[in-house]
């Protein structure tokens, strides 16, 4: 059926409103890129881009300031917390999803108890431990608490429910066992998930502020976030650097996103709609 | 399934398959432990352990980690009557109903314009609005502060240019300003991620709804709320609780766009931020204790009020 000049109208109204609201999403992200390419005079003469383009803010960035030691950090801590969180989280996720065993009921339901209580909550005995442990202003101070990942429990657990029992069985005739069941044929089919689980994971952990603001001292252990708050600090009104840091602080995250898009979003409605 | 397994591995060890069976029996007996333990001690360490205590160190006034006094409820009076928690609590609330009347209907708005089947590049679309979730909170405060710069800032200059406020408006140094600021940033930030909810649970309704309420006469407005709404109405909630969970400890924006500060009047000053600066500044922890149960127990109430809410409107839809 081919739409009236009534339906023409208003789908041309509908586009409108889209294209209205992607500008409007995309036009702060547009302004950093270019605000980043432009010296302190141009800053804010030109829009978007000047005419004249310079990598001077990023000069300036690496070099009055220890940037490269917090990105260094960040990728760090992060990459081991996604690390020893994904391998954890999906063992576990196994256990309780295709194993019955005594105690699991109880694990559980903790867990779940656990969830619904704020991070927030906790800031202040964990601080205590980790000050008793001798971790305050260190890295393992932030992988080890960021490491216990409930929800990632959760995620795998359900979706290591619909892998079939018949491929575990053959498996064991095959005399596989338990682990090369979890790491050869578990893992393998939960690819979509780990997917999401590292994504979401990553970001967690990137972008986490409170915590290591908490425990973090010195600058050669700051992370990205303490870093750019620390340079905003103390480069108030020099926008082109500041520019520079967020701009290179969150294109891991972006580029991370675009290699595993497909994987996120399906994780993250899975749920949501079925339940 | 663990017994059909036990019963493989016997049969291989009275077949006498080697001396590999008794371990294989061994090994899928302990199996399910040992892949549970590595994730459970730190749990129990980090996870479990602190929750317990921290209803401990609530009832204690702290100088650091290392003295401690009891106080009994004494810090719970004490928040009670602190004006600046009545601030915190109030903004917190004022940012949420923005979020919960605001953005949520315009997350809802958004899905519904890309639902429709004839529209393309949708996916290019969900992109563009799910992007600046990907920016962290701090990210996002920083790049803001200076979108809001007055006089030069891009965002003075397009709200001069379309509505003709003044270029000089400060909207972090004016009390009256400050949570504008706040909603608008995380309307940019966060109306795309709920509207990706939205759109996947309209994309899931029965399109047969809809043609047996059009064969009923039933015009866009009747659909929306005698066939749409009902339908995604689990997803709505689910948004509906997230989000007011997520206002709730909001913290990292109003702390970076406002540099570190709570604001001029305290206006951008938040329950978490209240958190931070009195337990972790100061250095009171049983206090920071205090204020987080607090959170954590207001957070449950407003769950609970929501929950019942939206299940006693079940009855307008239908």
């Amino acid at each position: 059926m081919r739409p009236n000049a009534l339906q023409l109208a208003g789908r041309g109204v509908v586009y409108l409103a889209l294209a209205l609201a992607t500008a409007a999403a995309i036009t702060p992200v547009l302004w950093l890129v270019a605000a980043t390419t432009k010296g302190p005079d141009d800053l804010f003469h030109y829009t978007f881009f000047a005419p004249r383009l310079t990598a001077d803010s990023y000069r300036r960035l690496f070099t009055t300031f220890p940037f490269l030691r917090c990105l260094m950090n960040s990728l760090f801590i992060t990459g081991t917390t996604v690390i020893v969180q994904l391998f954890f989280s999906s063992l576990a996720g196994f256990a309780l999803a295709k194993y019955e065993f005594r105690g699991k009921k109880q694990v559980m339901l903790l867990m779940l108890a656990t969830m619904m209580i704020p991070g927030q909550v906790v800031m202040a005995p964990l601080y205590e431990l980790i000050y008793r442990i001798g971790l305050v202003d260190s890295y393992l101070g932030l992988i080890i608490p960021g490491a216990v990942s409930v929800f990632g429990i959760f995620l795998f657990r359900q979706s290591i429910l619909q892998v079939p029992d018949e491929l575990l069985h053959a498996a064991r005739i095959d005399g596989c066992s338990e682990f090369r069941i979890y790491w050869d044929i578990v893992m393998p089919v939960s690819k979509p998930m780990i997917g999401a689980f590292c994504l979401i994971g990553f970001m967690g952990s990137w972008n986490n502020f409170l915590w290591p603001q908490i425990i973090l001292h010195h600058q050669e252990r700051f992370t990205l976030p303490i870093g750019l708050n620390r340079l905003v600090d103390l480069y108030q009104q020099q926008y082109g650097m500041l520019m520079a840091g967020t701009l290179l602080s969150v294109l891991p995250v972006v580029i991370l996103f675009l290699a595993l898009q497909r994987e996120f979003v399906a994780g993250l409605t899975a749920g949501a709609v079925k339940g | 399934m663990s017994a059909r397994s036990d019963a493989l591995a016997e049969k291989r060890e009275l077949a006498g398959e080697g001396v590999g069976a008794g371990w294989f029996r061994l090994q899928h007996k302990a199996a399910p432990y040992l892949f549970v333990a590595p994730f459970l001690i730190l749990f129990l360490c980090f996870g479990l352990w602190p929750i317990l205590k921290s209803l401990i160190l609530a009832v204690y006034a702290t100088n650091g980690p290392k003295s401690a006094v009891f106080v009994g409820l004494a810090n719970f009076r004490f928040l009670m009557a602190d004006p600046d928690f009545h601030t915190a609590v109030r903004n917190t609330l004022v940012f949420t109903c923005w979020s919960i009347f605001f953005q949520l209907p315009c997350a809802l708005g958004l899905a519904l314009l890309l639902c429709a089947r004839w529209v393309r590049a949708r996916e290019l679309f969900r992109l563009a609005f799910f992007s600046p979730n990907l920016l962290g909170q701090v990210f996002v405060g920083v790049l803001f502060s200076v979108l809001f710069v007055p006089q030069y800032g891009l965002l003075n200059h397009l709200l001069h240019a379309l509505f003709g406020i003044a270029l000089d408006t400060k909207w972090l140094s004016n009390p009256a300003l400050v949570m504008p600021a706040l909603v608008l940033t995380s309307l940019w930030m966060y109306v795309g991620f709920n509207m990706i909810y939205f759109l996947a649970a309209l994309q899931a309704v029965d399109r047969d709804l809809y043609e047996a309420a059009t064969v009923d006469g039933a015009n866009g407005w009747h659909q929306f709320f005698a066939v749409t709404l009902p339908s995604i109405k689990p997803v709505a909630v689910f948004v509906l609780i997230t989000s007011t969970l997520g206002s709730f400890q909001l913290f990292e924006l109003p702390y970076i766009m406002l540099r570190n500060t709570a604001g001029p009047d305290n206006s951008g000053l938040t329950v978490v931020m209240y958190l931070y600066n009195t337990g972790f500044i100061t250095g009171d922890l049983g206090y920071a204790s205090a204020v987080g149960w607090t959170l954590a127990l207001g957070m449950l109430v407003v769950s609970l009020v929501q929950l019942k809410l939206t299940r006693a409107m079940k009855g307008v839809g239908d």
